[in-house]
């Protein structure tokens, strides 16, 4: 394979100002495809896996399900799938920022499962939020989120601040009920919730192990408490509904795909040229452009199955993006740029990687620390709007059993390290897909719940494996 | 001789009983290595702690550039150009050398990285100081030696224009090759008119990059001198007894903690 292009485009414009740079030993700028490839190889061997074992054991199981269950891949189940997994995926990616830390957010299921409550609760009561719940509850949870602002103040997480401060002017006023404020509300109230355990974990200096497992036994009583033993709240709202079970239509649908695909295209190779330009350090050409044409094709190939009609019934016919798929998109980009590109996604990884080091370096570690678990519950909250409007109703076990579970699992076996400093928001969609391939596929196998749990936990305890050994690896890796 | 970049006159430093530092003068000349050298527990890491802001002095005065200045913190003397590289690094292993060049103190607008330009300036800032051995600035810092990992700190201290230099026992975990980098690179610093202080238990090395030699015994400068008019044993002899012929403290015997 040839590399002239890299090889031109590095060449005849001279880098500015680097006669001193050039001489810059054996730095290398443009690498070629095959000193790419043979890097890569020596950091898988080196023990950096990144997501490749994840992706390797998605193929394997769509191999496995496609050839033994027909029906698994048939469009309707496709779409399913990516709607039953997109709850989990944005639970998951909240969790990577509090494992990229090496923290753990136990309380994330449940602390959703409020989330989803109280936005159940409001749609149900027309707003009345007092009502709902009763005098003292609604002051004790009006006092809580107070109090949120106060701590994400006091430790100058504005945007913390700002949203416990919503979620309390929504539930004092008693804005009547619309869909759109009450996943307002689910969102703000999440963030209020991690102001709380951020703080707890950061300054107060509990362990985030022992925080997050006594908020989530706290988060289940609350949550039982709002809807009552045995209470089901349904949320009887078309725009509450098409959140996880809306499709976009056909020109929508290749809209998001113009829209998607173009910006990652554009971003991508707009970076990669501006960085040969100036004689930065960039993986060849003809990788990114494969990378890019990898993208575009599948993208395309995606988009144009799900405008196919995939009713199983003649009666109506299913077409269309489901909703969650941009959902999720916008909530992945988003969170990569902000991870990557950001002086604060910078200072989460350094805090990760030596907290002693980011300290001083002159960064608040105690800030950070206490950030993470807010956008976290903040994720958790958005996914509860997803599973809540999926099922279509809220009942006290919302959040709760394997939610969490699934959550951590999603972002382990994607490949983010449980021990803090390694890991990609696009872990959490891989592992999730995993996941969610799994549950899927067994069902339509017709395996019992038994089966489908013990595989599942083998998969997870298969992923912390390959996370642990590969850190063992690394640390032995020659220097 | 010229006028001494950082000069401290009568430092005083207790730990609440314990009087750590008896009376400190110390001076650092530009272009020059001083070496600061003395047994375990005579003071070393507390004198470079009260340089660097980490610890308030008790009393004594510190001139910077022939100006009276006062360290309150380790901001206050990373303003000054005053930059510590410590015994235990403090680079964050998950990020490459770049990122960890710039940690805390990234270039950019409102928030968002200038990759470029912090690519850049690392690298030129590693060239200046004929940094040969890395084989790209995204390298990530795990899977450098302890010898290139040494260099990137000690490049990441000079990357602040800094003034003084102060090196807490680079070569302690090195090995032969990777001691012989370091101490290059710590010699071209004050080339570059840097003052550079290095502490270090190891002779050799004190012998080979220094020109003046600091002696504390118990919290006090037992000797300040060049390393041309002294010899190996003599330093020795002032480390663990503070008194060498003529040089050193009039009665080391009579010295207590």
């Amino acid at each position: 394979m040839t590399n002239t292009t890299s090889e031109t485009s590095s060449a005849d414009t001279p880098p500015p100002a680097q006669g001193a740079i050039s001489d810059f030993g054996i730095d290398t700028t443009s690498q070629s495809t095959g000193e790419a490839v043979r890097d890569y190889v020596a950091r898988l061997r080196g023990g950096e896996l990144g997501p490749l074992p994840a992706l390797l054991g998605l193929v394997a199981l769509l191999i496995v399900f496609s050839s033994l269950a027909d029906t698994f891949f048939t469009l309707g189940n496709i779409a399913n799938l990516l709607a039953q997994g997109a709850s989990i995926t944005i639970i998951a990616m909240g969790l990577v920022f509090v494992l990229l830390l090496g923290e753990i957010d136990l309380s994330a299921g449940t602390a959703s499962g409020v989330c989803a409550s109280v936005m159940a609760l409001h749609l149900v009561k027309g707003g009345n939020l007092m009502g709902g719940m009763g005098d003292t509850v609604f002051y004790l949870f009006c006092a809580l989120l107070a109090l949120a602002a106060v701590l994400a103040a006091l430790m100058r997480i504005w945007a913390g601040t700002a949203l416990s401060a919503v979620a309390l002017l929504i539930s004092l006023i008693g804005v009547p009920a619309n869909p759109w404020v009450e996943m307002l509300l689910a969102i703000c109230v999440g963030t209020a919730i991690g102001c709380i355990t951020g703080f707890l974990v950061a300054k107060v200096g509990i362990p985030s192990f022992v925080v997050t497992l006594a908020l989530f036994l706290a988060w289940g009583g609350v949550v039982l408490q709002f809807i009552g033993q045995g209470g089901v709240l349904g949320l009887n709202n078309e725009v509450m509904f098409k959140v996880a079970n809306g499709n976009l239509t056909t020109a929508g649908s290749w809209a998001l795909f113009a829209i998607a695909v173009g910006g990652y295209a554009a971003v991508v190779l707009g970076r990669h040229f501006s960085r040969l330009r100036k004689g930065l350090v960039a993986p060849p050409t003809p990788l990114v452009l494969t990378k890019v044409a990898a993208v575009v094709v599948l993208g395309a190939v995606g988009t144009y199955l799900l405008t196919l009609n995939r009713s199983a019934s003649s009666l109506v016919v299913i077409t269309g993006v489901p909703y969650v798929v941009p959902i999720v998109l916008v909530l992945l980009v988003i969170g990569t740029f902000v991870l990557e590109r950001t002086r604060y996604g910078r200072h989460v990884y350094a805090v990760g990687g030596n907290k002693e080091a980011a300290n001083r370096a002159g960064i608040n570690v105690a800030q950070i620390r206490m950030s993470v678990f807010v956008i976290c519950s903040s994720a958790a909250a958005i996914g509860a709007i997803v599973y809540s409007s999926k099922v279509g109703s809220v009942d006290p076990n919302a959040g709760g059993g394997n939610t969490l579970l699934l959550s951590v699992g999603a972002a382990v076996i994607g490949g983010t390290s449980l021990f803090g400093g390694k890991g990609r928001l696009r872990d959490a969609v891989i592992g999730a897909a995993v996941l969610a391939t799994i549950n899927n596929g067994m069902g339509l196998l017709k395996q019992p719940a038994a089966v489908v749990f013990i595989v599942t936990g083998l998969v997870l305890l298969l992923a912390a494996s390959v996370d642990a050994l590969s850190r063992r690896r690394a640390a032995v890796a020659p220097r | 001789m010229t006028e001494p970049i950082l000069d401290l006159r009568g430092i005083n430093k207790s730990f609440g009983p314990v009087h750590v530092l008896h009376d400190i003068d110390f001076t650092v000349q530009p272009g020059e290595v001083t070496a600061l050298v003395g047994d375990n527990g005579a003071g070393k890491s507390t004198l470079v702690k009260c340089i660097a802001g980490i610890h308030p002095i008790d009393s004594g005065e510190v001139y910077f550039e022939g100006e009276q200045v006062h360290i309150h913190g380790p901001r206050d003397a990373a303003h000054l150009g005053i930059e510590v590289v410590y015994q235990d690094l403090a680079l964050c292993d998950n990020l490459d050398i770049v990122q960890n060049m710039f940690l805390g103190r990234e270039r950019g607008k409102a928030g968002l990285l200038d990759e470029a330009d912090m690519e850049q300036a690392a690298r030129k800032t590693l060239t200046s100081l004929s940094v040969r051995t890395v084989k790209s600035v995204r390298t990530q810092v795990a899977s450098l030696s302890g010898g290139q990992r040494q260099t990137v700190a000690i490049a990441k201290a000079v990357l602040w224009n800094s003034k003084v230099v102060l090196l807490d026992e680079p070569t302690a975990a090195l090995g032969v090759a990777q001691t012989r980098q370091v101490l290059d690179l710590v010699r071209r610093l004050a080339e570059q008119g840097l003052g550079v202080v290095l502490i270090s238990h190891n002779m050799n090395d004190v012998f080979e990059v220094a020109d003046r030699i600091a002696c504390l015994y118990l919290g006090r400068m037992a000797a300040e001198v060049l390393t041309k008019d002294v010899t190996h044993g003599q330093v020795v002899e002032l480390i663990t007894a503070g008194r060498s012929g003529d040089l050193g403290i009039a009665r080391p015997e009579s010295a207590t903690i």
